[in-house]
């Protein structure tokens, strides 16, 4: 059922909160009120004011309830993935508290400084180290404080549960909650002055070792499940605010045009709709829901002349091979490559291609914005809240601190998708109106108007000498840019409404190159980036979609590496072992390939020429940011129709420390089945004026029909090497994977992405 | 576009008086006339199914479905297949093999689960995959939904 959110606890401004403020009860877990005197001046341990929320202030992370209980302030966000039960269990165990004892609260910025939003898959990697280092930090001071008051020396002292005691007297003990009674820690942190993922706070106490870890390590189950299972949890689009009307933006069909007029009468019948118009921005506010949605259908709008941007579709990668370059990079440049290929046994050369692909999330954006000067706020399912309340405080004209970003579990986002689109737009009809507006998008919005993966494509070159090694290796991709709207939305420009009101797209002029520990005599990895089609306002503007360039990249370095392995006469793992250098990576593809039962072969199978329905296994190897990734995947290929199916995904995880095994299989399983329909489903279809993947029949995903018969995973665990993420790290090997199972299955190589019938038949034909 | 009419719902054994536009889908009835706000706008073109409920027993995508259509008629929500002390199968099993991860499409997978394990309590791999096309999850969370569904099965058929 949903709860009418109360302004009044809203009634206070960012910056107040940000100056320090004693009134603010943000969760049961809270620590007592305090008075409202602003920033606290008192220095000594234990404060009743709430310190200014700042990163060198302990406070700003973690707080104890005078009866025990413990909330982390985490200022990045849970795509559903167990992100808050992570940063529990690390806090809980460097406090040496029980798990159910902490609460972790996600992405208020008015109780979570900006640790960079969901970003990269850095919640446990950077975000974590830092909560880990924080609540060592306020163990200390607790146990030191324990000291003070038991008099005993802080070394003899013992934590358990929260209860610090002296070893071998039990009795003489003090817990934290008598320690702080409800008060505020107010100790001051060393910060590295960053804000964003990189955020680092520390004390002087050093993290334990985790040799000791009795929490991390464990599975615990999500906190959100039953909530979103029983039908009880309130989602992003289900926050309702007094006075609130609602709002939808109408987009053009063809891309390229702008609304230049309205005609006012055509919605006049639809009582209380009103037509927002400001420069290229149009949009229409009702009371009720589908009065807005009514009126966004029915309003005729005159649209400028947009011409055909975009070409045809069948001539995108033509275009992008003859696209002027606006920038590049060669990333690595060893050895003499164009000698070494020259005078190679065997030189082989391959290009791939790669769609644009729409993050496509199951609900389209949506945000509430309540551009009163007063109390401004945002409630937003952006993956990146702080950034999106300094974006809305741009748009409402105010100062960037000025507006309270409330986080609200949202459709799993997966990078920058329409969410950031919704708040700029609920901002500027909120500041239209003069009332709280809430904005949801249609399905086109959130597969047509989202931003886009961007469309490349892939050149490879390898030469191999007479004795079966590889002496040369040379990738280099070329395509739109990685972000031509940046993946946060803290300035409007970067957001729909903003370019509808002027801001053109502002390419960052950067892509990446394979990540690797493959060692070759000769090697370059570098890459070009193309201008968009269109300067601005345009629904095939790019940015970042979960794993940021990952798949198509590593569909064709993976695939290449094979064909390479094929040159050199070896087998694709015992190729794959000779030439990464990290034990690491090797541990893991031996692990994959023991796991899987690998059997070596050098080129495809062959026997299975008379079947219509062929199988083939490929594997494929990827490090993403830290973590390593290998797949076995098995697959059968209806050669006929073109249809791939993927039986079965074998799979090698080494992310450093597991924090939760259960959340961390699941998570995995997650990034194959999407990590699958993009490889073998999804592609943004287009004409010369417009993007015509409008919803799920022109834009389709995997459906369970075609999700495999079987995930086998194995965890590798590292205790001693750093956590790093495991959001989109096996997104990456996925879609070489699966090509190098067809060419095992039929002979033929895919080069050209999504693995669709379509493309599947022509690579047979 | 009708004129407003005074419609009555049935919704979770509750009788709740409205007046709307009879072509309005039953989904903004739902989420804003009554306040039930957990079916989900997904597509409003009935493809993905975050806005699943029971009309008459009847997996249905309120988003396409006239709410005047839904007068007389027994329209059961996900809130209302079961609860937290009362679960129904299909629910306990979400928990326990922690299904979703965002958790936006689950009222498709829950409603259209439930009805197809009411008709068949013994569907095996290839029906619950079958039965379940036309569902999305962007989320890729399909695996954990079939094993779900399965002890849900095993659960009601015993």
């Amino acid at each position: 059922m949903t709860k009418m959110i109360s302004i009044k606890d809203f009634a206070f401004s960012r910056r107040s909160l940000l100056q320090g403020a004693g009134a603010l009860v943000v969760s049961a877990a809270a620590p007592a009120v305090g008075t409202r005197k602003a920033g606290a001046a008192v220095s000594a341990f234990g404060s009743a004011v709430k310190p200014k929320l700042v990163p060198d202030q302990l406070d700003s992370f973690i707080a104890i309830t005078a009866d025990g209980r413990v909330t982390a302030f985490f200022g990045k966000m849970d795509m559903g993935q167990g992100v808050d039960v992570a940063i529990s269990q690390i806090v809980a165990e460097e406090l040496d508290v029980k798990y159910e004892r902490v609460t972790t609260q996600l992405g208020d910025t008015a109780t979570s400084v900006n640790q960079g939003g969901a970003s990269g898959s850095t919640a446990v990697q950077r975000g974590g180290k830092a909560m880990r280092a924080i609540a060592a930090e306020a163990r200390r001071v607790l146990v030191e404080e324990a000291a003070k008051r038991l008099g005993a020396d802080a070394n003899s002292l013992v934590v358990d549960d929260g209860v610090v005691s002296v070893k071998g007297s039990p009795a003489k003990k003090v817990s934290y909650a008598e320690i702080l009674q409800g008060k505020y820690f107010n100790h001051k942190l060393k910060w590295n002055k960053k804000y964003g993922n990189s955020l680092y706070s520390s004390g002087v106490a050093k993290p334990k070792k985790t040799s000791e870890y009795k929490v991390v390590g464990q599975s615990f189950p999500r906190t959100d499940i039953p909530g979103k299972v029983f039908g009880t949890a309130d989602m992003i689009t289900d926050v309702k605010v007094p006075g609130m009307v609602h709002g939808r933006v109408i987009h053009p069909e063809k891309a390229g045009t702008v609304a230049k007029g309205f005609d006012a009468a055509s919605i006049k019948h639809i009582k209380g709709a009103r037509v927002v118009h400001e420069k290229n921005f149009i949009g229409v506010v009702a009371d009720s829901e589908w009065d807005a949605i009514r009126a966004a259908q029915e309003l005729k709008v005159q649209w400028s002349d947009g011409g055909k941007p975009f070409g045809e579709q069948k001539d995108l990668y033509n275009h992008i091979r003859k696209a002027k370059v606006i920038a590049e990079k060669m990333d690595t440049s060893e050895g003499d490559v164009d000698a070494a290929i020259k005078g190679a046994a065997k030189a082989i050369k391959a290009e791939f291609e790669w769609p644009f692909q729409s993050h496509a999330s199951m609900g389209p954006g949506c945000a509430i914005v309540d551009g009163n000067p007063k109390n401004p706020v945002v409630w937003t399912g952006s993956q990146k809240p702080h950034y999106t309340a300094e974006g809305v405080a741009r748009m409402l004209g105010m100062d960037k601190d000025a507006v309270r970003g409330v986080w609200v579990p949202g459709p799993g986002c997966y990078g920058r998708n329409d969410a950031g689109d919704a708040a700029m737009q609920a901002a500027l009809l909120s500041k239209a109106v003069g009332k709280p507006v809430r904005v949801q998008g249609m399905r086109h919005e959130g597969i047509a108007w989202d931003p886009k993966g961007p469309a490349s494509i892939h050149m490879a070159r390898g030469g191999v000498d007479s004795r079966g090694n590889v002496i040369a290796y040379e990738f280099i991709s070329k395509g739109f840019d990685r972000q031509d709207v940046r993946s946060n939305e803290s300035v409007p420009g970067d957001t729909l409404a903003g370019q509808q009101t002027g801001a053109k797209l502002r390419p960052r002029k950067f892509w990446r190159s394979p990540e690797d520990t493959y060692v070759f005599p000769a090697r370059k990895l570098g890459w070009q980036v193309i201008p968009p089609f269109i300067e601005r306002y345009s629904p095939l503007r790019t940015s970042h979609l979960r794993d940021p360039l990952g798949p198509q990249i590593q569909f064709a370095c993976e695939q290449f590496l094979d064909e390479l392995a094929e040159a050199a006469g070896m087998d694709p793992v015992a190729f794959r072992l000779k030439y990464l250098k990290d034990s690491r990576d090797r541990d893991l593809v031996k692990a994959v390939a023991e796991k899987a039962g690998w059997k070596e072969r050098v080129g495809p199978q062959k026997g299975q020429g008379g079947k219509t329905t062929v199988s083939g296994r490929g594997v494929s190897y990827a490090l993403r940011n830290g973590t390593r990734v290998a797949v076995v995947a098995d697959v059968e290929v209806d050669k006929p129709s073109g249809r791939v199916w993927v039986r079965k995904f074998t799979v090698a995880h080494d992310c450093g420390l597991i924090i939760n095994p259960d959340a961390l299989k699941l998570c995995i399983e997650g990034n194959l089945v999407m990590a699958t329909s993009r490889s073998i489903v999804e592609e943004v279809a287009f004409e010369p004026d417009r993007v015509t993947s409008v919803d799920w029949a022109t834009y389709p995903i995997l459906e369970t029909p075609d999700a495999p018969e079987a995930i086998d995973i194995v965890l590798i665990n590292r205790p001693d090497e750093e956590a790093t993420g495991a959001g989109e790290g096996a997104t990456r090997p996925i879609s070489a994977a699966i090509a190098n199972a067809i060419y095992d299955a039929t002979g033929r190589r895919v080069r050209r992405g999504p693995m669709s019938p379509e493309h599947v038949k022509a690579a047979l034909a | 576009m009708a004129a407003a009419k005074r419609i009555t719902l049935n919704v979770n054994g509750r009788p709740h008086s409205i007046t709307a536009d009879p072509d309005m889908p039953l989904l903004y009835a739902l989420r804003n006339s009554i306040g039930l706000s957990n079916p989900h706008f997904g597509c409003g073109l009935a493809q993905c199914g975050a806005c699943t409920v029971h009309v008459n027993g009847k997996a249905t995508r309120s988003c396409a479905f006239p709410v005047g259509e839904a007068q007389g008629k027994k329209v059961v929500t996900l809130a209302g297949l079961g609860t937290p002390e009362k679960p129904h199968p299909v629910q306990k099993a979400f928990v326990n093999e922690q299904v979703s991860q965002c958790g936006y499409c689950i009222n498709g997978w829950i409603m259209t689960a439930a009805e197809l394990l009411a008709k068949n309590p013994k569907a095996d791999d290839k029906q619950i995959r079958e039965g379940l096309a036309g569902l999305k999850c962007r989320c890729g969370t399909h695996m954990a939904i079939i094993r779900a569904v399965k002890r849900a099965a095993k659960e009601m058929s015993a």
